[in-house]
This record gives C-alpha cells, sequence and structure tokens, in this order.
C-alpha cells in the first residue's frame, strides 16, 4: 500500500495539528510517506493533498524541489557516488564504473533484488577524505574498488543493520510535544502584534 | 507671478475666504502619493505599483510576469528600473515596489536599459527563437519587447534546452516547455484567479517547469485563459494551434451570449472563418463584467457554429422526411400554419440578440400569441426582474451575497470568479443555500445544507440566527436567485427566493438566469403573461393536443426542458412545429418546418446580460448558407401575414427598442457601444405571491437534486470537437456512505423509480452530495434523469432498486 498506513496517518494528524496552516504540514508529511515506502511515491501524494487540503499538484510541485525526496522505488540502500572536484581528481570516475561493474547496473537504477540504488551525486563536502560515498546518507570515507565490494558484501550480508537503516528513515527519536507544553499555533492572519523578541515602543512614549 | 491676475478676481475670491478662512485649503487627497516619473511630477496612488502608475501615465515599462489583475510576484525581473527614494537611484522591480511621497523613478536612463537588455538576453538564452512556426510570432510580449527594449544580439553560443513537444495539459492546453520564460502568470491564473491548483512548477531549480500532476490534467473550467495570458508561446489551445498567423486575423468586438454573463470578448477570424475567442479587459477601473476572462465553453463553442452542422436552408416536413425548401415556399408555408392555427405557442428567444427577441414578439403581438416564454421551466419567473437589480459590480462589493441559486462554476462561470474573487481578496461574505457542495462552497462564509425543497420557514430560522442576522445587517446585501435544483418545481424555488427578500427587504437581486440573453427575451416582451401561460403550460397544452401550432425560436424542449417526457407528448401532441434554429437539434428533427438562423458573430445586434447591461453584438463572419438573423425571419413572416412591424434593418429593431421599451430609453446605439455598455432595468412589480407547499416525507429513500454542469448535451458543446468529450455522461451521484449501503459497485447500473417513472442509471460515489439525495446532472449523455421528473409536483422522491 502506497498510501499513509494507518499508524502514520494517525501520526500525520498529530504533526498537521502542530501548525496554524494545515499546509505548511506538507514537507513533513512526505518525509513519513518516504520513510513507509523508501520513496515518494504518487498515491502518497494525493493522500497527502487529502489531508492537508490541497491539491496533488502542489505537494508534487514543493516536494520536487528537494533533491532528498525520490519518486521512483529506490533500494533499501542509496549509494550517493561523489564526482565533484577533489573526487573526480581522486578516481571517482573509476570507482563510479566499479561499482557499475559489481552491482550489474548503470548509476541512476537499482538492483533487480531491490536492494541497492547507485547514483552520482555532487560534492559531499568532504574533499579531503576523497573519494566519498554515502549510504543513506552516512559517509564512507576514501574509497578504493575493494572497500566498496566489501560494503556491499556487508550491506547483502546484513552486517550494516544497526548502523544504517533503511532509505528514507528518519531520526529514531521522533518530536513529542505534549499538549500543555505547546507554543499554540497561530494563524498568520490572527497575529495583531510583533514578535514577542521585538519590543513594541507605545505611541508617544519613551 | 502671484501678481498677476486682476484685481476683481482675487477680491472675489478674498470674500469667499472671508467667510470660510481655513476651508479653501483643499484636503489634501489621502490617496494621492506624488512621485517623480522620468522627471514629470506625477500623482499616483497610494499602494499601487510603479508599473501600475506609468501604465496609467503612458510611461511603458516593459514585463511579462506583471498582470494588472493578479498579485505581482517579481518572477521575470524584466520591469527594473530606477528608483531613488532618496538613498541615490537603485535597479528596482517596477512590479514589487509600491510607491512612496518624493520617490524618483527613471525607466529609460543607461543603467536601467542595461538592465532590461540584461533580462531580455538571459531569457532568451533557453528560448528556441522558432518565431516562424510558433502561434504567437507577431502577437508576442517576448518578441515585441525583444525588439523595443532588447540588445539586439546574444553572447549565447551554446546548446540551446529542448524538451519532448508538445505536452497536453488538459483537453484543451498545449504547453512547449522549453518556449516557457517561467513568468508565473499561468500557475498564478490557476491558484489565485481560478481557484484551480492543478498546475505548478516542478522539479524547481534549473529545470523548473510548469507541470500537472501526473494523470491530473489542468481540467478547469478557465483553462484557456492561462493560453490568452501566456507572454510567449509556450501555452497554446488545441482548437487554434496552426491554424493562423496573428497578421493574418481580423477581430472585432462583441459579447458572449453562451451565458448570461455576457463576456466582453474578441472574435477573430480569418478568411471568414471564426478561429478564436479573447477576453477583453477593459481596464482596472471601467470594466465591470469579465475583467478579460472567460470560461472554455464561452472560448471554444465557436466551433460548433463553424462545424459543418449548421443548417443552411429552410426544411420542410414531407413523406421523406425532413427535405430543403426555398425561403418563399416556406414563409408561405408558415403563412398557413400561423393563419390556420386557433391557438399558438411560442417558446425560446432567449438564444439570440435582443433584436432578435424583440421582433418575435412585436409578431406574436400581431397574431396574438398568448402563449410564450423565453424559458423552458427550467429557470425562474421573469417578475424576479421586476426587483431592484444589482449590478455584479454592486455584488462583488456587496458585504454579504445571499445565493439561493444555481452552482454558479457550473451555469455562470465567470460569474463565479467575479464573486469568488470578492470572497478571496475583498470583504464579500458568501451565504449559500444549497443542497450539494458547490464550486463556490470552499470560499462561502456560511454554507448551509438542505435538503430538496428548501421551505421559506427553514430560510426564515436560517437568517434570523444571530450572527448571520448580524452580518446581514453590517451592509449591503445582494440576492443571486436562480433555480438551484430542476427536480424541484419553479413555485417552490420562488418560494425560496421571497422568502429571503421578505427577510432581508433592501436586497437587491441578481438573477442567475441561464441562457444568453434571456434577460434581453424577457424584458423585451416574450415574458409569460402569467404561470398559465409560460413553458410549461403551454407544453401541457400541446401535449393534451390542444395547441395548433408550436413555434421553437432557438428551442430544444426535449433537451432542455426539466420534464423531458412532457417535451416529448407536446411535441409530439402540438399539430404543428415550427423550429427556427441554427444547428439540428432533437426537437428541429421533429420540426414540420425549420428556418435557418443566422448564429452568433453572423449578425449585429445587442444582447442584455443578467445585470441589464445592453452591449454590442458584431458580426464577423458571413452568415452559412441562406440562413437569416431572427428580427428578419420575424419581419418577413409579419409581412406575409399582412402586418408591418417597419423594420428594413437592424438598427430600425435597435431605435424601436429604444424608442419603445422604457428600460431600454437610453440603450441608443452610441451609449451601447461605449465600453461600459447601457443598463437596462424595468424595475417595478415585484415577485408575484406564491404558495409555498412545504415538502413533505414520503415512503421513498432519497430526494432528487438535478442541475447543470457547464458541459452538456447542448448542441453547441456537442458539435465543437473540442468541448464534446468533456461531458461527465450520465449519472446517480450518492453520498460514499449511501452508496455503501446500497451495496453495488461504482459504475454498477441501478433502477430509480420516482411516483412518475423510472430510469435505469450507473452509480456514482460522490462526497459533494449530501447523504438522503440523489444528485443527477442534467441533460447529459445516456439514460434520461428527467424521465423521472414530474414538473407538477414540488420536488421529486426517489427510491433505488438494484438490477441483479
Amino acid at each position: 500500500m502506497s498510501r499513509l498506513n494507518d499508524s502514520n496517518v494517525a501520526l500525520a494528524r498529530e504533526i498537521i495539528a502542530r501548525y496554524p496552516k494545515q499546509k505548511s504540514a506538507l514537507i513533513p508529511l512526505v518525509h513519513l510517506s518516504q520513510q513507509q515506502n523508501g520513496y515518494v511515491t504518487e498515491e502518497a501524494m494525493r493522500h497527502i493533498a487529502e489531508l492537508i487540503n490541497v491539491t496533488p499538484a502542489e505537494v508534487y510541485g514543493t516536494a520536487s524541489f528537494y533533491e532528498m525526496f525520490r519518486f521512483e522505488p529506490t533500494g533499501k540502500y542509496l549509494i550517493n557516488m561523489c564526482g565533484t572536484l577533489s573526487c573526480a581528481l581522486l578516481g571517482a570516475k573509476q570507482l563510479l564504473h566499479h561499482a557499475e561493474h559489481t552491482l550489474g547496473i548503470k548509476a541512476g537504477s537499482t538492483t533487480p533484488d531491490g536492494l541497492i540504488t547507485l547514483q552520482h551525486a555532487e560534492c559531499q563536502a568532504a574533499c579531503t577524505e576523497a573519494p566519498t560515498l554515502q549510504v543513506n546518507y552516512r559517509h564512507r570515507f576514501r574509497v578504493t574498488p575493494a572497500d566498496f565490494d566489501q560494503l556491499v558484501d556487508d550491506l547483502r550480508a546484513g552486517k550494516l543493520d544497526n548502523e544504517i537503516p533503511p532509505h528514507g528513515t528518519l531520526g529514531r527519536n521522533r518530536q513529542q510535544i505534549p499538549a500543555d507544553r505547546a507554543v499554540g499555533a497561530q494563524h498568520p492572519d490572527d497575529v495583531t502584534s510583533g514578535p514577542a523578541w521585538i519590543e513594541i515602543v507605545p505611541a508617544g512614549g519613551e | 507671478m502671484s501678481d498677476e491676475p486682476d484685481n476683481d478676481l482675487t477680491n472675489e475670491d478674498d470674500l469667499v475666504a472671508a467667510d470660510t478662512a481655513v476651508e479653501t485649503i483643499p484636503e489634501p487627497d489621502p490617496n494621492a502619493v506624488a512621485i517623480t516619473l522620468n522627471g514629470r511630477e506625477i500623482v499616483a496612488r497610494k499602494g499601487e505599483t510603479i508599473i501600475a502608475a506609468a501604465d496609467r501615465e503612458g510611461e511603458y515599462i516593459p514585463r511579462f510576469c506583471y498582470h494588472p489583475r493578479m498579485s505581482s510576484v517579481g518572477m521575470c525581473r524584466q520591469c527594473m528600473v530606477e528608483v531613488d527614494t532618496g538613498r541615490g537611484p537603485m535597479l528596482q522591480p517596477s512590479c514589487m515596489i509600491t510607491v512612496l511621497p518624493e520617490m524618483k523613478v527613471e525607466t529609460n536612463t543607461p543603467m536601467a536599459k542595461r538592465a532590461q537588455e540584461g533580462i531580455l538576453e538571459l531569457l532568451l538564452i533557453n528560448h528556441p527563437l522558432d518565431c516562424p512556426v510558433c502561434d504567437k510570432g507577431g502577437e508576442c510580449p517576448l518578441q515585441d519587447q525583444t525588439l523595443s527594449h532588447g540588445p539586439g544580439e546574444s553572447r549565447f553560443v551554446e546548446e540551446k534546452r529542448h524538451y519532448e513537444k508538445p505536452i497536453a495539459l488538459s483537453e484543451h492546453v498545449l504547453l512547449d516547455r522549453e518556449r516557457c520564460i517561467l513568468c508565473d502568470r499561468c500557475t498564478r491564473f490557476a491558484d489565485e484567479v481560478a481557484g484551480d491548483k492543478l498546475i505548478q512548477f516542478i522539479e524547481r531549480g534549473n529545470a523548473t517547469q510548469v507541470s500537472t500532476f501526473p494523470d491530473e490534467p489542468f481540467s478547469s473550467y478557465f483553462s484557456g485563459n492561462t493560453v490568452q495570458i501566456c507572454p510567449v508561446g509556450a501555452l497554446t489551445a488545441k482548437p487554434y494551434r496552426f491554424k493562423a498567423r496573428p497578421w493574418d486575423l481580423e477581430q472585432v468586438e462583441s459579447t458572449c451570449t453562451s451565458c448570461s454573463v455576457g463576456c466582453r470578448i474578441s472574435v477573430h477570424s480569418s478568411r471568414d472563418e471564426l478561429l478564436r475567442f479573447q477576453g477583453v479587459d477593459t481596464g482596472a477601473d471601467s470594466d465591470s463584467v469579465n475583467w478579460g476572462w472567460m470560461c472554455d465553453r464561452g472560448r471554444f463553442n465557436f466551433e460548433s457554429i463553424e462545424a459543418g452542422h449548421r443548417l443552411g436552408v429552410p426544411l420542410v416536413r414531407s413523406e421523406a422526411g425532413l427535405v430543403d425548401t426555398s425561403w418563399n415556399s416556406a414563409l408561405e408555408l408558415a403563412r398557413q400554419l400561423i393563419d390556420g392555427a386557433s391557438s399558438i405557442g411560442l417558446l425560446g428567444g432567449a438564444r439570440g440578440t435582443n433584436e432578435g427577441a424583440f421582433a418575435w414578439a412585436q409578431l406574436a403581438d400581431a397574431v396574438g400569441i398568448a402563449h410564450r416564454d423565453a424559458q423552458l421551466g427550467d429557470g425562474l419567473s421573469a417578475e424576479l426582474l421586476g426587483v431592484p437589480r444589482a449590478t455584479i459590480n454592486q455584488a462583488a462589493a456587496a458585504n454579504t451575497v445571499i445565493l439561493v441559486g444555481p452552482d454558479l462554476k457550473e451555469e455562470l462561470p465567470v460569474l463565479y470568479l467575479r464573486l469568488r474573487d470578492a470572497a478571496v481578496h475583498g470583504h464579500t461574505k458568501i451565504i449559500e443555500f444549497s443542497s450539494q457542495s458547490t464550486g463556490i462552497t470552499r470560499y462561502a462564509w456560511r454554507s448551509i445544507r438542505h435538503a430538496p425543497g428548501l421551505g421559506p420557514v427553514e430560510i426564515a430560522k436560517t437568517l434570523a440566527d444571530p450572527t448571520i442576522a448580524a452580518q446581514i445587517a453590517s451592509g449591503d446585501v445582494v440576492l443571486v436567485a436562480g433555480r438551484s435544483n430542476m427536480a424541484v418545481s419553479e413555485a417552490t424555488a420562488l418560494a425560496a427566493v421571497q422568502a429571503v427578500l421578505s427577510a432581508v427587504p433592501n436586497a437587491t437581486v441578481l438573477p442567475a438566469l441561464r441562457r444568453g440573453n434571456v434577460v434581453g427575451a424577457l424584458q423585451l416582451g416574450l415574458a409569460p403573461v402569467d404561470v398559465d401561460h409560460d413553458a410549461l403550460a403551454t407544453l401541457r397544452l400541446a401535449a393534451a393536443g390542444h395547441l395548433d401550432l408550436l413555434v421553437l425560436l432557438g428551442a430544444d424542449p426535449i433537451n432542455d426542458c426539466p420534464d423531458a417526457d412532457l417535451a416529448r407528448r407536446a411535441i409530439a401532441g402540438a399539430r404543428h412545429v415550427i423550429s427556427i434554429d441554427t444547428l439540428p437539434s432533437e426537437s428541429t428533427q421533429q420540426a414540420d418546418l425549420v428556418f435557418p438562423a443566422a448564429a452568433f458573430a453572423e449578425q449585429r445586434g445587442t444582447t442584455t446580460n443578467l445585470e441589464g447591461r445592453v452591449s454590442r453584438l458584431n458580426q464577423k463572419v458571413t452568415v452559412h448558407g441562406t440562413a437569416r438573423p431572427d428580427w428578419m425571419i420575424a419581419s418577413e413572416l409579419a409581412s406575409v401575414l399582412g402586418h408591418d412591424l417597419g423594420f428594413t434593418s437592424i438598427d430600425d429593431v435597435t431605435a424601436a427598442i429604444a424608442a419603445t421599451v422604457p428600460a431600454y430609453a437610453s440603450a441608443t446605439p452610441t451609449a451601447i457601444d461605449s465600453a461600459d455598455g447601457v443598463l437596462a432595468v424595468n424595475t417595478g412589480g415585484g415577485l408575484p405571491s406564491v404558495e409555498a407547499t412545504e415538502a413533505q416525507p414520503s415512503g421513498y429513500d432519497y430526494r432528487l437534486v438535478v442541475s447543470r454542469k457547464l458541459y452538456d448535451r447542448a448542441v453547441s458543446t456537442t458539435m465543437s470537437p473540442s468541448l464534446a468529450k468533456l461531458p461527465i455522461g450520465a449519472g446517480a451521484h450518492l453520498h460514499p456512505a449511501d452508496h455503501d449501503r446500497v451495496g453495488e459497485p461504482d459504475g454498477a447500473e441501478v433502477r430509480l423509480v420516482s411516483a412518475s417513472g423510472s430510469v435505469v442509471l450507473p452509480l456514482v460515489s460522490d462526497d459533494t452530495v449530501q447523504r438522503g439525495t440523489i444528485w443527477a446532472p442534467f441533460n447529459q449523455a445516456g439514460a434520461d434523469i428527467t424521465d423521472i421528473v414530474d414538473s407538477s409536483t414540488a420536488v421529486t422522491d426517489v427510491r433505488i432498486e438494484r438490477l441483479t
């Protein structure tokens, strides 16, 4: 099922209630759907649109801006291989070819068993550790072809299950705001005073 | 210089000034802001943008994304000008900066020009420059402004962007993405004006493009407007794509008569063929009707005029069916039929011009036709027009709009746009009474659901609610009144309108009657004298075999009357039927004599919209075949019958209307041709008193709601290829919970049984429908829902029988 499941719908309603405008919950809900399905499905976008009372086009328009939302079936592990300057100088291209050969797929696609998606990426902000890659956004530094093969073997054998959760998984600790601690969502249209941190000098005052 | 004026004048001034010493200094206009524009002192209005002020002053600043009817977004950066607010000149987008006192604006300095040229060079980087094959070439703001404000040449030598050409955003609108300059006009229109947010920018960033959600087309009733406001050739409309070059087009202003809103349009043709209609905006201060917008039905149904199915010669019934005949023999036959008839009914007249309606009313008076009606039992009594009338502007500026009538989005789409705008961007609060969710429901302040057959007691109770009463008392009130449900009798609908008027006596009324010139026809003599002579009475008379001749003036009762069974029996029961129409319909097929009539854009004349605004219809193309305008047919028939109506040209008729109909006294040709038209409102009289019968509970499970969709089986829709696929088809729509209770899958056929008949229709689950009711769209392909509607009962109750 690619719509949000029942427990996620309950969670979605809780998230929506945190915002003065339902629409503000759009991105958290897209995250939630990606956690559930590993990628953002069309059905999920329709479902989110229903939940926050916008059109599916609005959900798609917003979500498609973000690189980390994926709209195609994605493996349990998403491997992003950096190809920007430092990594390129230290053999990123060869490493990508090697990875394609090892996995038997072209960059941008997913292994037939649905385990690994391989793709080219831009700078991962670890240029001193080139060439780098990320598995579900967890860095691996100074990667050699042998390291890559070992990584794939470990992923396949499940040895990294504790370290790397499946693609789309959000933080293990979800924010909980008890009702009595919530600031209280005020609709922007209802705001009459300035923000609390701006001191408003009354007219004619000191 | 101050010493110069002669003493007399100064003395006089002094005398006045002595009495009112202080008051002579005029109060500064609080809304005026003095700014300097290109060295000239001008007075701008508080809160407006520099570009709007410059437009009014005739200083053109190049722009793509700015549109005066939508909010400014500063997407294209083309309108860069130098603005000095005291800190020295700076480049600023003039559509995003509001005027401030003492602001100095320069639009033509070398710096401003360099910015404008730079932006144009940037916009042209990925623009394909395929102008020779682009439909927009010749009328393209990008092309024009590149010539007037562009750099002349580009430094870009790299490969341009390519996309798959074209992709369909909807049934009508095609998108060539490589031409798009991302001005946000179409997406803003969909969001701000139409409220159908079905197109969005996707993949924002380097690959930004306009797109729909996969498999969810831009199926807005207003999609054609995006093509009109696209400043490049990215959006094209299927009916016009590759049909003509702009410099080959001839155009004339006219008024759309697809519904009674009366949108100002321009009609474009080439080589005597209609090619496209566009909305006309006469300006932010002066346009009081459509603001340049149109609905897709009005924009594209001209295809039916050119479709090749038109009636071009008179037809007469013979043993071989309808066969061609000459005008002379047809007129002679008509004379015999009219002379030989002791009772005649005249239905219709709302399709065409004021002149056609007036001439036919004159003819009807001359030969003594007692039964006449421009509506077909699907509207409201013509007395509604005697109640003090509101204009669209007044409705859109009113504090409160009470809506007791049809779904405006389906029947009067541009009125819906105006009221939606009033509710969203203005301060108008809409109180809607409806049996199901409508297009305006999400914008209504209160949307009151009621069972079909709303009683006056319920209305009075609702309007007496303290919050609602306070809102109504807070300012002016406009009642938009029409027929929301054709399975409920006219008397019941009228009683609801009356209940509102007695609760809010100072309310003015905007009649939500649908047909193009229905208000004109009713005001010019085609209104029934009483309920015993209206359309339903006429049809009943004919069905009973007591009518010698039924004249259908552009009317198709079989498809348009809410009691189809009655209409069928009436046409079969009338001894003779004469039909005057543009296109063949089910009713013309059964006529004994058919006169071909001139269609829209084939005749000059005037039309009256629902406000009573008289505006001009202009001819653009030659009349099809030997068809003639309605007024001419009436005039010729009159002369063969021995009456002279005294008309030899359309202008004679227009003049006769102004001379003889008091409401139209000021509707002289010059006044009509002015930008705003003339208001012709015949007030006085007021509503007849109707006995409202409270609908009683019955043994049936559901109460029926029958209302129109924008696209139905109307000939102008079915004979326009672009629109023909859009009607949703007949069905019985139920609330999902009721649908579950029936226990049949979506689309399964069931039998609806009422006291007067039964019909088999597919089930549709629909959450806009209220529980305990069935909603069925009127006049759709498939089984006819009106078979189970009896026009003589207050409401229609039905039960559902499973076929299996």
